[in-house]
């Protein structure tokens, strides 16, 4: 490896291509080499917009080690996302560090069920298409509010032996939502090596039930609020329950992804809420800047 | 001419004022009262003081400059040890060190030996216009993990003798905890990039968003070119009690609390990064974390903040001037105190009602000193039945960290102890040719001081180690 100055290598974070992928949901790839050399499947970043912003964890949805540059893909919920979806083409966006976390577990997976929900769907992908190329057979379940706001159904097809398409509001695929057809499957006897879902809390926390009877592994890939993302803050901590014991872990560290049937579902999603009438507060008056503007 | 038995006095901000902003609570000595305590010093023979001091400072030295006016010349002085002065002069606990041993302190108070080391920096990056030049480059590289206390003062000693170094930090801005945890009512952040520009005159590289262990190994920076690595990752993830409750909301670790409040500046009016404000408070702990947690939520509008501790004041490790501090600003302090679960709220009746789950108070229960421990501080002792009820609405813990462990998972043969501390031996080798470590990864959560003493030792080896090759 060549000595290098990483202010040439890890740049500048330029974004070089930007795409919406529903009305709020868009991706983005951003120039970031060490980080795009490095990141697998389930690993994520930490990015802030500007010299004033916010940290926030985001899931790497894909990486180009040759052209440098890492996918992300966020939906706009808040006053940073708002931010950052405000920003196009060729602009660069302050920080961008990573790969964080760990890498999904593959290893000795021959049969593998990804249950996706909303824009985690964007975290899914990637998982899936590492499944794909590694020879695993991959039935990939995905949900969504409704059919405007799909996202991915061409690359989870691509990745998929078999792909099943939910929408609560059936408007698009099959009418339910993404536990339905997972039930059916282990009903109808099919087994698993692993189950792995990402999504809602909330959804998560429903796979995780239904796959229990079945005695089916269950990985989920947690998303608690974080500030530095290395092991620092302890913001990210989420209770395991093991042997009856309450443990307390570290998503940043230890996770993203945990054994789902150990998780503190409830106490993650109350969680999850502490700051849920700032964060109102702040996307409202990031919106009516942008409407000003 | 008789000796003046007291420290001069330094202006400090009045409590009342100080207790609702950010602005620094000491604000240093004027010109003429550094000039009379530096006349104090009784410039003795033994000099105490420098073998008090972790990096060893040349004290009765740069104090007799200030005697002189020559207030430059004392700054070169103390640079010829230390880095981080303006920071040093602030932070460090002078009592237990320098001031301790000093020989006018027998029958007197010692020299505000602290005092004039801020003094002497204040006044030399108010006034001094020149930039360090680049010392002659030796063309040897060396990479430093970490923009701490340790990090720092290693870059900076390496880069004096003409190495070429580079510190990769994890986050967007140096200093480690110079900028996540000591607030700007302490150490304002100003001065921290101030002496980081220092070190970029004298060609020090500060890459940020570099995590090591992660974005690149440190095999992989030996693979770069770097022929030593010096490891300054810090302390790393907080501790909890594991008392019921703990992941109520509401329940922070000092390193959250301070991190929102100091690096994403959630003190300011409409920040970008939330942080719980006003309300009461309990900070559990007795350290300058502690303090440093307790004065930020007084800032931020606490309208009661709370220690809790489970030793008593004698025991309680912070620095005696920030506890004085925070006495005057109304902190208050429940000593020989230990709690015992973080209670919250509940609605049974709506499990959708958005305050279930925020804390409102922490069961305590009062502690006796028993026998001392294997390290002589006597063992607090719950007394049965002594269980009363906080009624707060934030609980920070402050009770120490434990190291991180990205570096310790992707470097081979790098031996940690059993407290997942690297292990070093006297010059700061790890277990791995070439690899050095020092600071909180090494000896857990400890002062800025003794981990800049690390770095500095880390330097020497490393020097001692390349210069042969």
């Amino acid at each position: 490896m060549k000595p290098h100055n990483a202010k040439e290598v890890n740049g500048m974070y330029q974004i070089v291509a930007k795409k919406a992928l529903n009305p709020t949901v868009t991706q983005m790839e951003i120039e970031a080499p060490l980080v795009a050399r490095k990141a697998r499947p389930g690993q994520f970043i930490i990015l802030r917009v500007d010299e004033e912003g916010e940290r926030i964890p985001l899931t790497v949805a894909g990486t180009d080690p040759e052209a440098g540059t890492v996918k992300i893909i966020f939906q706009i919920v808040g006053a940073t996302t708002a931010l950052l979806n405000h920003k196009e083409q060729g602009e660069s966006i302050q920080d961008f560090a990573g790969p964080l976390g760990v890498a999904t577990h593959t290893e000795g997976i021959k049969k593998v069920c990804i249950v996706g929900g909303g824009v985690g769907c964007a975290i899914a992908m990637p998982v899936a298409q590492e499944f794909h190329r590694l020879g695993a057979e991959v039935t990939s379940i995905i949900g969504f509010r409704s059919k405007d706001l799909l996202i991915l159904e061409d690359e989870f097809r691509a990745c998929s032996d078999r792909l099943v398409v939910m929408t609560d509001d059936g408007s698009y695929g099959r009418h339910g939502n993404v536990t339905v057809p997972l039930k059916e499957m282990l009903e109808a006897g099919e087994t698993f090596d692993q189950i792995i879902t990402i999504g809602p809390l909330v959804m998560m926390k429903f796979v995780t039930l239904a796959a229990k009877p079945f005695g089916v592994p269950v990985i989920a890939s947690m998303n608690p609020i974080m500030i530095d993302g290395t092991g620092m803050c302890g913001g990210c901590r989420i209770t395991l329950v093991q042997d009856g014991q309450r443990v307390t872990k570290f998503a940043c560290v230890d996770g993203p992804d945990f054994n789902a049937y150990e998780i503190d579902f409830d106490e993650a999603m109350s969680r999850g809420r502490m700051y849920a009438d700032y964060e109102r507060h702040a996307y409202e008056e990031t919106c009516n800047l942008f409407k000003n503007a | 001419m008789a000796i003046i038995p007291k420290k001069h006095e330094m202006p400090t901000q009045a409590p009342e004022a100080r207790a609702h902003n950010f602005s620094e609570v000491a604000m240093g000595y004027p010109m003429e009262i550094a000039v009379e305590e530096a006349k104090r010093c009784l410039n003795c023979k033994n000099r105490p003081c420098v073998a008090g001091c972790p990096v060893n400072i040349d004290i009765p030295g740069f104090i007799g400059c200030v005697k002189e006016g020559d207030f430059e010349g004392a700054y070169q002085v103390i640079t010829k040890s230390s880095s981080l002065p303006a920071v040093c002069g602030r932070v460090c606990p002078q009592e237990t060190q320098c001031e301790m041993k000093c020989t006018l302190g027998i029958k007197f108070e010692p020299v505000g030996i602290g005092r004039l080391e801020r003094f002497v920096a204040d006044w030399h990056n108010e006034n001094a216009s020149e930039k360090p030049a680049a010392p002659k480059a030796n063309g040897h590289r060396v990479a430093i993990v970490g923009s701490g206390p340790s990090g720092l003062t290693c870059a900076g000693d390496l880069a004096k003798k003409g190495y070429k170094v580079t510190v990769y930090e994890a986050l967007h801005t140096a200093g480690g905890v110079l900028v996540y945890g000591i607030p700007e009512f302490r150490l304002p952040k100003a001065i921290v990039a101030k002496e980081v520009d220092t070190l970029k005159a004298l060609g020090v590289d500060v890459e940020p968003n570099v995590i090591i262990g992660k974005t690149l190994t440190v095999d992989e920076l030996f693979d770069m070119g770097f022929e030593a690595v010096f490891i300054g990752s810090g302390a790393g993830l907080p501790n909890f009690m594991n008392i019921p409750g703990e992941a109520c909301k509401g329940v922070y670790s000092a390193n959250e609390f301070l991190t929102r409040s100091n690096l994403m500046k959630a003190y300011r009016d409409d920040p970008r990064t939330p942080i719980m404000k006003g309300g009461k408070v309990a900070v559990v702990g007795g350290g300058n974390v502690a303090m440093d947690a307790a004065r930020t939520a007084l800032r931020l509008g606490a309208e009661h903040v709370y220690i809790v501790y489970r030793r008593s004041m004698e025991e309680l490790p912070a620095r005696r001037e920030e506890v004085e501090h925070a006495i005057e600003e109304g902190i208050d302090f429940r000593l020989l105190n230990n709690p015992v679960e973080i209670l919250g709220y509940n609605n049974p009746d709506d499990p959708r009602d958005p305050k279930n789950g925020f804390v409102t108070g922490m069961r305590c229960i009062r502690m006796e000193l028993g026998e001392p421990d294997a390290r002589g501080r006597r063992r607090p002792v719950p007394i049965p039945g002594s269980e009363f009820e906080l009624a707060v609405d934030t609980v920070i813990m402050a009770i120490g960290t434990s190291p991180n462990p990205l570096i310790k998972n992707t470097t081979e043969g790098l031996e940690v102890n059993s407290h997942g501390g690297i292990i070093v031996n006297e010059d700061g080798l790890t277990s791995r040719k070439d690899v050095y470590a020092g600071g909180d990864a090494v000896t857990g959560a400890a002062t800025v001081i003794s981990a800049m003493g690390a770095g500095k030792i880390a330097a020497q080896a490393i020097d001692k180690a390349l210069k042969r090759r």
